[in-house]
C-alpha cells in the first residue's frame, strides 16, 4: 500500500482507500454505525486538501469513536486512555509543531471523562482539530447515558428517561475560547466535509461536533429505527443556523442547530 | 543499524560550585540531561521545580517547551504525547499528583515511553501535610498503576543527587523505554546545600531507526528502537495489548504474555546498569546494618558514625535505586550482619522488601511529618545490637 499510488478523483471512495490500512478491515463498527460515515468524510476532507498524511497524527481515546482512526488510518495514530486524547495531543503538537494533529473522540471521551482537557485546550487555542463523534450514548460499554444524551432519552442507566439536560458542546467549546466551532450530522455530508476542511486548515483550536448514529445502543432503545431511519432522524431533527435565526423559540423546541458557530471572518 | 546511545553534552549552566535548593537542582539536572518538554501542575513541595524550569527554559530559548497543564493527568499525558513526538519529557509533582498520574503511567509502561516523573513526597494519605516530608509513596510508585508492569525508581539523598539522579533518570528512561521516577521527599527537595555542576554530562540518547529503516517499534529486541511521530513510520500506538508493529491483539494469550514478560526482562536482565547502592562502613562483621534511602539515609549515616565512635560495629547500606529492588546487593551486605535496621518515614514499606532477604530485619518508622533524626536511629541501633 502506498500513498503515492493514488487513483480516482480527489475525495472519491477510490481515492481515499490509499489512506487506510486495508488489512485491518472490516471495521469493528456495527452495520449502520455513523462512525464509518464520519471516517469517510474525514478522509475525503484530507484528500481534497491534499494534506501530507505522513505528517498527520491522529489521537483518539476509548470507545467506539477511538476506532475511527486507530488502527484504520495509515498515518501516525495514538490510541490513548479514556478521556485523555486532547492532553496527549497537546504534548505531541507542542513538541513537534510541524505535525498536523487531529483528535477524534466520542461524547463520553471528550465531554465526560475528558471534559477538563477539552475546555482547557479550547481556552489555549492550541492548533489542533478536535472532532467529537457525538452519538449521545456510551456504545462500546453497552449503552449508558452520557453528558449529551437528550433529556428523556432511554439508556441502560436511565431506564425511566434521562432526567438531566445535555451539554451543548458547541456552546461549551465556543465559550471556552475555541476559534472554529461547527456542528453537522452524518446525514449532512457535504457541509460536514466543508467544515472538516476548514477545521483542518484552521490556525487554532478547531472543534467539529458530528452527530453520529448508534443504531445498536441508542437507536434501538429509543425506537428510532434502523440505520437509514436514524439518518432521516438527523435530517428532521437538525436545523441550519441561518434558518433558525428567523424562527420563534416555540418553533425551535426540540431542534438541534447545525452550522458554523464560530468561524474566522 | 539504529542510531542513538551515549553522548557527551556541555552543561548549560557554567561549571562550578553552587548553593542551591534540591528542587532547583532537579530542574538543572533535567536541563543538563536535555529535557526539552516539561508539563506540570502546581503542588507543594514540588512547585519550585516547575518555577525553575519555566524560568530557565525561557533563558535558554532553544526549542524547549514549558506548559502548565490543567491538572496532573494532563501533565503526564502531554509528556507521553511529547515523548512520542521525540522530546525528552518530564513532570514533577507530589503524592496527590502521582495518584492522578498513575493511569497514564500504565500507558507509558505499555507503550514503552521514556518519561521522567519526580515525586517530592509529602505526608499523606490524601492532602495530608503539604509542607512535611514523608516516604509513603515508595510502594505506590512501583505498584500504583493497575496491571503488571515494571518501572525504575531512584531515591536522591542530597541536593547533588537531585541533580545527578535526574540526569540518570533520563538516561535510564531512554535506555529502557520506561517511565523513571525520582522518589525525592520534601526535606531533600527544599533543602539548600552546595552542589558541583560539571562541565560536561554523559547522556543516553534515544535509539531510533535510521531514516527509511523499518523496524518493529514494539518487539524484535529487548528494547526496540523508538521512532517519533512525523518521521514516516505510520506508528500504531495503543495501550491495548499489541504485537510488535502495534496492531491490537486483545484476545491473543501469546501477545499478552510476551509483552508483560519482555517489560520485566528488559529491566531485570540489566540490573547491573540500573541498580546502585552505596555502602558505608560495611567491611567485615557488623553488629547492625542500617538500610536506608532518601533523606533518612543522612540521619542514618550520622547515627552509624556515632555508633562506631561508641565501639558498635555499624554500617550503612544506602539504596539509591529503590525499584528494581537491590536484592543482590542487600543479600551480599547482610551476610556478615547480626541485625538489620530499616528506618523509614512510613509505616515500614521497604522493610518488607528487606525482610524477604533478612527476615529478622526491624524497622524504625516515623509518620508524624517530621524527619527521622540521628539520635532516634542511634537509639534504635542501641536497642537491636
Ligand atoms: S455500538 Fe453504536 S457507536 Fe458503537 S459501533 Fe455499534 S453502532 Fe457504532
Amino acid at each position: 500500500m502506498s500513498l503515492t499510488k493514488k487513483t480516482g478523483r480527489r475525495g472519491s471512495t477510490h481515492s481515499i482507500r490509499a489512506y487506510i490500512r486495508t488489512e485491518t478491515f472490516p471495521t469493528a463498527f456495527c452495520p449502520g454505525c455513523g462512525h464509518g460515515i464520519l471516517m469517510g468524510a474525514l478522509l475525503r476532507a484530507i484528500d481534497e486538501l491534499e494534506l501530507d498524511f505522513e505528517k498527520m497524527l491522529f489521537v483518539s481515546g476509548i470507545g467506539c469513536s477511538g476506532w475511527i482512526s486507530s488502527p484504520y488510518f495509515a498515518a501516525d495514530t495514538l490510541h490513548t486512555p479514556h478521556g485523555r486524547p486532547i492532553a496527549y495531543a497537546t504534548g505531541a503538537k507542542l513538541a513537534n509543531p510541524s505535525l498536523k494533529v487531529v483528535v477524534i473522540g466520542g461524547d463520553g471521551d471528550l465531554a465526560s471523562i475528558g471534559g477538563n482537557h477539552l475546555i482547557h485546550a479550547a481556552r489555549r487555542n492550541i492548533e489542533m482539530t478536535v472532532i467529537c463523534a457525538n452519538n449521545m450514548i456510551y456504545g462500546m460499554t453497552g449503552g449508558q447515558v452520557t453528558p449529551t444524551t437528550p433529556t428523556g432519552a432511554f439508556t441502560m442507566t436511565t431506564p425511566q428517561g434521562n432526567p438531566d439536560r445535555p451539554f451543548d458542546l458547541c456552546k461549551l467549546v465556543a465559550g471556552a475560547g475555541a476559534t472554529y466551532v461547527a456542528r453537522y450530522s452524518v446525514y449532512h455530508i457535504r457541509p460536514l466535509i466543508r467544515a472538516l476542511k476548514k477545521a483542518l486548515t484552521h490556525p487554532g483550536f478547531a472543534f467539529v461536533e458530528v452527530l453520529s448514529s448508534c443504531p445498536t445502543q441508542y437507536g434501538r432503545r429509543n425506537r428510532l429505527g434502523g440505520p437509514s431511519q436514524m439518518l432521516l432522524y438527523w435530517k428532521e431533527k437538525c436545523l441550519p443556523l441561518e434558518k433558525a435565526r428567523r424562527m420563534s423559540p416555540e418553533e425551535l423546541e426540540g431542534k438541534i442547530l447545525i452550522g458554523e458557530f464560530v468561524a474566522p471572518d | 543499524m539504529p542510531q542513538g546511545g551515549w553522548i557527551t553534552r556541555k552543561s548549560p549552566l557554567a561549571p562550578g560550585r553552587y548553593f542551591m535548593q534540591g528542587d532547583e537542582a532537579c530542574a538543572e539536572g533535567a536541563i543538563a540531561a536535555g529535557c526539552n518538554y516539561y508539563a506540570g501542575y502546581p503542588i507543594t513541595p514540588a512547585s519550585e521545580i516547575m518555577h525553575h524550569i519555566c524560568k530557565r527554559f525561557l533563558e535558554l530559548a532553544e526549542g524547549r517547551v514549558f506548559i502548565q497543564m490543567e491538572d496532573e493527568i494532563g501533565s503526564i499525558a502531554s509528556c507521553i504525547g511529547a515523548s512520542w513526538a521525540g522530546a525528552k519529557a518530564m513532570t514533577a509533582t507530589s503524592g496527590p499528583g502521582i495518584s492522578l498520574m498513575l493511569e497514564n503511567i500504565g500507558y507509558a509502561i505499555m507503550t514503552e515511553v521514556p518519561v521522567v516523573v519526580v515525586d517530592v513526597q509529602r505526608a499523606g494519605p490524601s492532602t495530608g501535610q503539604a509542607t512535611r516530608p514523608a516516604q509513603g509513596d515508595v510502594m505506590q510508585l512501583h505498584w500504583g498503576t493497575h496491571g503488571d508492569g515494571e518501572v525504575i525508581v531512584l531515591a536522591p539523598w542530597s541536593v547533588q543527587e537531585m541533580f545527578d539522579l535526574t540526569i540518570r533518570a533520563f538516561n535510564l528512561a531512554e535506555m529502557f523505554r520506561v517511565p523513571v521516577f525520582l522518589a525525592a521527599d520534601e526535606a531533600v527537595g527544599h533543602m539548600r546545600e552546595s552542589l558541583e555542576i560539571p562541565a560536561e554530562v554523559r547522556t543516553y540518547e534515544r535509539v531510533k531507526p535510521l531514516p527509511g529503516e523499518r523496524l518493529p517499534p514494539f518487539g524484535g529486541a529487548e528494547v526496540p528502537p523508538m521512532p517519533a511521530f512525523g518521521e514516516g513510520h505510520r506508528l500504531l500506538v495503543t495501550g491495548s495489548t499489541h504485537d510488535e508493529w502495534g496492531y491490537r491483539r486483545t484476545i491473543s494469550s501469546e501477545a499478552q504474555a510476551s509483552l508483560v514478560s519482555r517489560f520485566k526482562a528488559k529491566i531485570f536482565n540489566h540490573l547491573d546498569e540500573i541498580v546502585r547502592v552505596e555502602k558505608r562502613f560495611c567491611e567485615g562483621e557488623l553488629d547492625v546494618l542500617v538500610v536506608a534511602y532518601g533523606f533518612t539515609a543522612r540521619s542514618a549515616l550520622a547515627a552509624v558514625r556515632e555508633a562506631r565512635n561508641r565501639g558498635i560495629k555499624a554500617g550503612l547500606l544506602r539504596l539509591q535505586t529503590l525499584w528494581p529492588f537491590p536484592e543482590r546487593e542487600l543479600a551480599e551486605a547482610v551476610k556478615y550482619a547480626r541485625a538489620v535496621l530499616v528506618p523509614e518515614m512510613n509505616q515500614g514499606q521497604m522493610l518488607r522488601e528487606v525482610q524477604r532477604i533478612f527476615p529478622q530485619a526491624v524497622g524504625y518508622n516515623k509518620t508524624n511529618g517530621e524527619v527521622i533524626t540521628p539520635p532516634e536511629i542511634s537509639g534504635a541501633i542501641e536497642q537491636i545490637r
